[in-house]
């Protein structure tokens, strides 16, 4: 199929007698996080029409997926949501082990839900960082970052990574955490909760904070729900609808946590449900802390994973130290199935869904990424229609949008 | 309300539309005509008992090399749908041919299946009718084929004509290069770090 070859070029709209004018926001704006391109057609300030440009950043991650195992998948997810990878990779193996039936050792999963929920507060610190800065309070960056430097040091320590991690593995995950480890993310656990009350003096009383969110980019339970928002952003229109507690994975129905719901729909509401996201996963992460049971870290019946086997490894002093066979795990499993799932699990920015098809290859034979930024960046335009070109910085803001998951 | 129960009240309400319905690993899903998908969403959208008002997830599949494909038209668009209140879930998968590749457009039940079937019109090549901007999203607009069709090849079939103009315009801006004797600074850059490493 042959197409014309279009060039965009901006022309100032004329309609009737109001004085409308385009102004191209990004790829490069620092405040639309990544490589967004906002086309806004304006009245004074007032936006008439907003048109998301997105792709600068597609890879072709689905398109690649087709090519690898599930195993060598793995790495792409890494890349989706780079603020927070560990949930990315945890949504991707527990699709991968919903569609080959794989069983999960219980340490593994608890680590899992560890990691997944540092993540969901580093990635909020970092939304509740930028948000800030966006609307002009510069303090709360600093702050917040000061934060996430501790949760990474972590994952270094865990991991060896820093961004991309793919720890996590299908059926498992790659390595046992050390009791340093737990010792470190114990202290932090203790120590959050006041840090949390010092980013919320800093901005609850601020009056230009309140100003720039309260009743700002309302959002109804009825347009919610039509947009296809999740997360946070669904969740502060007052829908109960967590994927954690609704179709739980890992060892989200082992623990005890609530899910905070705001009903306003406003800026400020979703601040609010973060904040409150932020002092759950705390807790979550305590219970995982007291309750994280023994045992071994992956299922024999994992897939194409190189990895050393329970029993070839002792402990020396912290470290655990592997001996010099490597075994790939395979068990006899009668070649994969054949057959379709769709997962999907609750990483920081809203519901990450993954639909396999499987054709018995070994590879996946359609992978599709349901990404959350994705559908928000989508529904920017029914957002910020009508409202000012400043709001807008602060609805990309609210949405908590990256890109880098969004062209995928 | 269980959801082979769904699919069950599914079948009753649009006979002839249901091809098949199947149980994997506890997701039930319907494969159905592309012809009153419409009507089946808003059914399934609007029946109390049922109430499935959030669709998780749109995209298309290309059933060429498919398992089972010889059953099934050439393409596919899946519909995963979830209820937030009744907390269950099922997916429609409905059938386009490869002739005359398009289904009506979701947009009407749910403004975010919007840039969804963008994006499947963009990959896949599947168009929808009745949606309000049917264009490429992901890729540049003079695009050539639709990257996810199986038999389009993993590494492209041609250089984007954006990209081929890029470079051109690169030799063209050689006329100002600050390295006189060098044709690529990036050759120079090259050759200092050799040396360094040496």
């Amino acid at each position: 199929m042959t197409r014309p070859i279009t060039k965009t070029v901006s022309v100032p709209v004329t309609d009737g007698d109001s004085d409308r004018y385009t102004v191209r926001m990004g790829p490069q704006h620092p405040a639309t996080h990544g490589v967004l391109r906002v086309d806004l057609e304006l009245d004074g300030e007032t936006i008439c029409k907003c048109t998301p440009h997105v792709g600068y950043l597609h890879r072709g991650f689905e398109k690649l997926a087709e090519h690898r195992t599930y195993a060598q998948a793995l790495i792409l997810t890494d890349r989706l949501d780079y603020i927070a990878a560990m949930a990315n990779n945890v949504g991707y193996c527990v699709a991968v082990e919903k569609l080959l039936d794989i069983s999960v050792p219980a340490r593994a999963k608890y680590i899992r839900t560890i990691v997944c929920e540092m993540s969901r507060i580093a990635s909020h610190l970092l939304w509740l960082a930028t948000h800030a800065l966006d609307i002009g309070a510069m303090t709360v960056f600093l702050y917040c970052f000061r934060e996430r430097e501790i949760l990474l040091d972590l994952f270094e320590d865990l991991c060896g990574a820093r961004l991309t991690f793919s720890y996590p593995r299908i059926g498992g995950v790659r390595q046992d955490v050390t009791t340093s480890f737990i010792d470190e993310l114990q202290r932090f656990v203790y120590l959050f909760p006041d840090m949390i009350k010092e980013y919320e003096t800093m901005i609850d009383t601020n009056r230009i904070w309140l100003k720039r969110t309260v009743g700002i980019g309302k959002v109804t339970r009825e347009e919610a729900l039509s947009m296809g928002l999740t997360g946070a952003s669904l969740r502060g229109s007052g829908i109960d609808y967590d994927v954690r507690k609704h179709r739980p994975y890992d060892a989200y129905d082992q623990v005890d946590f609530e899910v905070p719901i705001a009903e306003e729909g406003d800026i400020y509401a979703r601040y609010r449900c973060r904040m409150e996201e932020m002092r759950q996963s705390n807790i979550i992460l305590q219970q995982c802390i007291d309750q994280l049971p023994p045992g071994p870290i992956v299922g024999d019946d994992a897939p194409d994973l190189v990895m050393p086997r329970e029993g070839m490894r002792k402990v020396e002093g912290e470290r655990t130290v592997y001996g010099t066979g490597i075994i790939k795990l395979l068990k006899d499993r009668g070649g994969y199935p054949v057959g379709d799932v769709y997962v999907s699990t609750e990483v920081p920015k809203g519901e990450l869904g993954f639909y396999f098809i499987s054709d018995g290859s070994g590879m996946p034979y359609r992978m599709h990424i349901r990404s959350p930024s994705f559908i928000h960046i989508g529904a920017l335009p029914q957002i910020t229609q009508g409202q000012l070109i400043a709001d807008l910085i602060a609805n990309i803001g609210t949405l908590d949008v990256v890109l880098g998951e969004c062209d995928r | 309300m269980e959801p082979m129960e769904i699919a069950k009240k599914l079948q009753v309400q649009f006979p002839g539309e249901v091809i098949e319905i199947y149980d994997y690993q506890g997701q039930v899903a319907v494969v159905a005509n592309r012809e009153r998908i419409i009507d089946i969403l808003r059914w399934l959208r609007d029946t109390p008992s049922i109430d499935m008002d959030h669709l998780m997830a749109l995209c298309g599949v290309d059933n060429l090399s498919r398992p089972g494909a010889e059953n099934l038209e050439r393409f596919e668009v899946v519909y995963n749908l979830y209820s937030t209140t009744k907390r269950h879930m099922l997916r429609i998968r409905a059938q386009v041919p490869e002739g005359n590749p398009c289904i009506d457009s979701a947009t009407s039940l749910w403004s975010g299946a919007d840039w969804l079937e963008r994006e499947t019109y963009d990959l896949v090549g599947i168009t929808f009718t009745g949606h309000p901007n049917m264009k490429r999203i992901l890729l540049p607009d003079d695009w050539q084929g639709h990257p996810l069709v199986k038999n389009y090849p993993l590494k492209g079939e041609q250089e984007w004509s954006g990209m081929v103009d890029l470079i051109e315009r690169v030799e063209q801006l050689r006329e100002f290069d600050f390295y006189e004797n060098n044709p690529s600074p990036v050759g120079k850059d090259a050759d200092q770090c050799q040396t360094r490493n040496d």
